[in-house]
């Protein structure tokens, strides 16, 4: 079963040629300066640094010291629409996930109302037509409400454009539920991605059960909440011979039932937030509300088996979990405040500044691993290969810069890296061959 | 010190200078006339998220002592029942430039949101099950008084500590000022971890011989219920501090009020060992002396607030 199409409002078709840019791509294994011109949004030429000719009505963009990347995929964003326009809208998402370096993102179901019928997916592709800014599609839930226990019409919502099922935001707690979702996958087509975590465990928990959260008294969520569902899905999953795309992995044990599942031939994905990434629950102790999420964040232990298994394949991509809240929703003491962070910015950058930087992840493998995500949801990995799509990022990797020092693209601001400087800076998004994003300074400079 | 919210922010100098001010406290509640005018014309604005009688009427004696003028705002029948954001309501009362805002909540840190929204000196008055720093400093000042001191004692904290935020001020407080803390509770009352504050955990009252001081929290009957502890009888039968265990040379505590019969047994609570209504008498010069700390060096014509020295 093919995958639909990506959606987006309609935008003109650069014509642009990179000059003297250091090009990384772990697809068409280049790492080397280039030359890279696009003609009418399809990549026309590569060519040896200072070799090619724009032609006419090219644009040239001089892209001395700088990187020219794939543009990422994010499977994993919260647009907040319908219903929650407050906190984003397409627009506004879009224009954030441009600003990060994405050429395509997936929108989440757990809108208001949830996205479990064909009509209110119908009219999203729609409004995204309308209003995104570059390619995206949406998830349906996998149970009708969100509640956990009947199926939706999940061969209707595959027809009319779904990419993929979830319930996200919640688990589904139900063992029986869940085998019956898989065993309809059969019909429905489509990978099913699963938050896990076991209510029963999590109870009114606000952040990682540890020493930190013993010694602020707030009630924690333990890592067992998260790694019993992983293992019990990861089971059913080779069971009924069903593909499963796991989000947010945040603690050792996932990562190491997921290993062993994927040693056993369960079709298994998962994913890694940027967040879980590099921050950890010790910076939590101040009980900032933008460092509150689902799940949370974790020990040093944790994150550094998800480095590793990020490193070795064992988590074939890193997603945002992209969750904007309003200020005053955020403004409020940590155990009262909504879970989620914004991370379609800073995603990037972030993992550049700790994990490449800091020497732990090469950055031909932070790529590749920021442009996988779409695979899980037959969203094919950008490439800069002649005659593919312009999907392109151009970053500065030795800019630095403070997150949120000059607002966000995202209507919202609830960003965990808020005040933090980081390294490299995406100057230019090109999505599907259309430029999506150009960074304010950088456009200023080029226009001189 | 500009704020009181965590005993994590004070070094044990720090505590020994409040409390030293709160002994020098300690003769003017003998006087007849109860009151000195330290702090005349300085508003303290008690803001109660949480039912609280002694803690609350105990910071009002305290401010009305030192000739402080008192707001009492109580959550309920306030403009917080009609859905007032916390931070709305402390930008609207700090509109009457309140000098102190002591705020009590069922949040942890929101002593600390709130010191971030207004110019006053913000004490935390318990925020959650995260800290309640003036009763740690009134349990440290009561066993100073008591025992001289507690370098090297052995204190036992023992009920429910998971929801306690009275355990987790003392932890800091007992080892600050060099103390040992043992833990003692049931399993499912007892956070993971909380070893990693410096203190041993334990699960019986088999050894209660080696503390020095046993300090019981109130447990509270909701959690009665079958879900955390299966019963009051197996509670009071494992845990309660009775005749039986307690023994004479040891020095009995509790934050109040007593669950008679559960976490205490009557004859505990009214035995010459149990200091308990020596901590209540410790809350008000204890309070007293960190709403000085705090306010008495600073100008009252000042409009910032800006703290300054005090004046030699």
């Amino acid at each position: 079963m093919t995958a639909p199409n990506l959606t987006r409002a309609p935008a003109r078709p650069a014509t642009l040629l990179v000059r003297g840019v250091h090009v990384v791509d772990p697809v068409a294994r280049i790492d080397a300066l280039h030359d890279v011109l696009v003609r009418e949004g399809e990549i026309a030429e590569i060519g040896n640094a200072g070799r090619l000719d724009a032609g006419s009505g090219a644009e040239v963009v001089d892209g001395t010291g700088k990187h020219l990347l794939p543009a990422f995929v994010d499977p994993h964003v919260h647009l907040r629409t319908p219903g929650q326009e407050h906190k984003e809208d397409l627009e506004t998402g879009t224009r954030a996930a441009a600003a990060g370096g994405f050429c395509a993102i997936l929108g989440m179901a757990n809108t208001d109302p949830v996205v479990d019928t064909a009509p209110i997916l119908g009219a999203l592709l729609e409004a995204a037509a309308r209003d995104a800014r570059i390619p995206v599609g949406f998830m349906a839930c996998v149970t009708r409400g969100m509640d956990g226990r009947d199926l939706t019409e999940m061969a209707e919502l595959a027809d009319v454009g779904a990419f993929g099922f979830t319930d996200d935001g919640r688990p589904i707690a139900d063992a029986g539920v869940m085998r019956r979702a898989l065993q309809y996958q059969r019909l429905a087509g489509r990978v099913i991605a699963l938050h896990e975590e076991d209510m029963s465990l999590s109870g009114t928990g606000a952040m990682h059960e540890g020493a930190v959260s013993a010694r602020l008294g707030v009630a924690g969520v333990p890592s067992v909440s998260e790694s019993t569902l992983v293992a019990r899905d990861c089971l059913l999953a080779g069971y009924e011979d069903a593909r499963i795309h796991l989000q947010h992995l945040s603690c050792v044990a996932s990562v190491e039932a997921v290993a062993a599942a994927k040693a056993d031939g369960v079709q298994v994905t998962c994913e890694a937030s940027p967040h879980h990434l590099t921050l950890t629950d010790e910076d939590v102790a101040g009980l900032d509300t933008r460092m509150k999420m689902n799940p949370p964040l974790r020990t040093e232990t944790d994150r550094k088996a998800l480095i590793d298994g990020l490193r070795d394949g064992t988590i074939d991509c890193i997603a945002t979990d992209h969750a904007p809240h309003a200020r005053d929703e955020k403004e409020v003491a940590f155990e009262q405040a909504p879970m989620g962070t914004t991370g379609l910015e800073t995603s990037f950058a972030a993992v550049y500044t700790e994990l490449v930087l800091g020497g732990l992840l090469g950055l031909d493998v932070l790529v590749d691993r920021l442009c996988r995500g779409g695979i899980p949801f037959g969203i094919p990995q950008p490439t800069v290969a002649v005659g593919q799509p312009a999907n392109l990022t151009l970053v500065d990797l030795g800019r630095r810069w403070v997150v949120g020092e000059n607002g966000y693209e995202s209507r919202s601001e609830n960003c965990c890296f808020a005040g933090r400087e980081l390294h490299g800076r995406v100057l230019l998004t090109i999505a599907a061959g259309a430029v999506a994003y150009r960074e304010r300074a950088f456009a200023l400079t080029a226009a001189k | 010190m500009r704020h009181l919210l965590s005993i994590a922010d004070l070094t044990r100098e720090d505590i020994e200078r409040i409390l030293d001010r709160a002994t020098a406290f300690e003769q003017i509640a003998d006087r007849e006339v109860k009151k000195v005018p330290a702090l005349r014309g300085r508003t303290v604005l008690n803001l109660f998220y949480e039912a609280s009688t002694r803690t609350r009427s105990s910071f009002e004696l305290a401010a009305k002592r030192l000739s402080a003028d008192v707001v009492n705002f109580a959550a309920s029948g306030s403009s917080v029942e009609k859905g007032e954001s916390l931070k709305d309501t402390v930008l609207t009362l700090g509109a009457h430039s309140p000098d102190a805002i002591v705020i009590r909540s069922p949040h942890a840190g929101a002593a600390a949101l709130v010191a971030g929204w207004t110019s006053a000196a913000v004490i935390n008055a318990g925020d959650g099950k995260h800290e309640h720093p003036t009763q740690a400093l009134l349990d440290v000042h009561t066993l100073r008084s008591k025992l001289g001191g507690i370098d090297g004692r052995s204190i036992w904290i023992v009920g429910d500590i998971a929801h306690s935020r009275v355990a987790r001020s003392n932890i800091l407080a007992f080892r600050a000022m060099g103390a040992h803390v043992t833990l003692v509770g049931p399993p499912t009352l007892m956070p993971r971890d909380i070893e990693a504050l410096g203190c041993d955990v334990r699960y019986d009252l088999d050894d209660l011989r080696q503390a020095d001081v046993v300090y019981a929290l109130r447990v509270q009957r909701e959690r009665m219920d079958g879900k955390e502890l299966p019963s009051l009888r197996e509670y009071a039968a494992r845990y309660q501090i009775n005749g039986r265990r307690l023994h004479p040379r040891q020095v009995l505590m509790h934050p109040g009020p007593v669950n008679r019969g559960v976490e205490l047994s009557g004859e505990v609570v009214d035995s010459p060992q149990a200091v308990i209504t020596m901590q209540v008498r410790a809350g008000v010069v204890v309070r007293m002396a960190v709403l000085y700390e705090l306010l008495a060096g600073t100008r009252l014509d000042s409009p910032s607030r800006m703290r300054e020295p005090q004046p030699a």
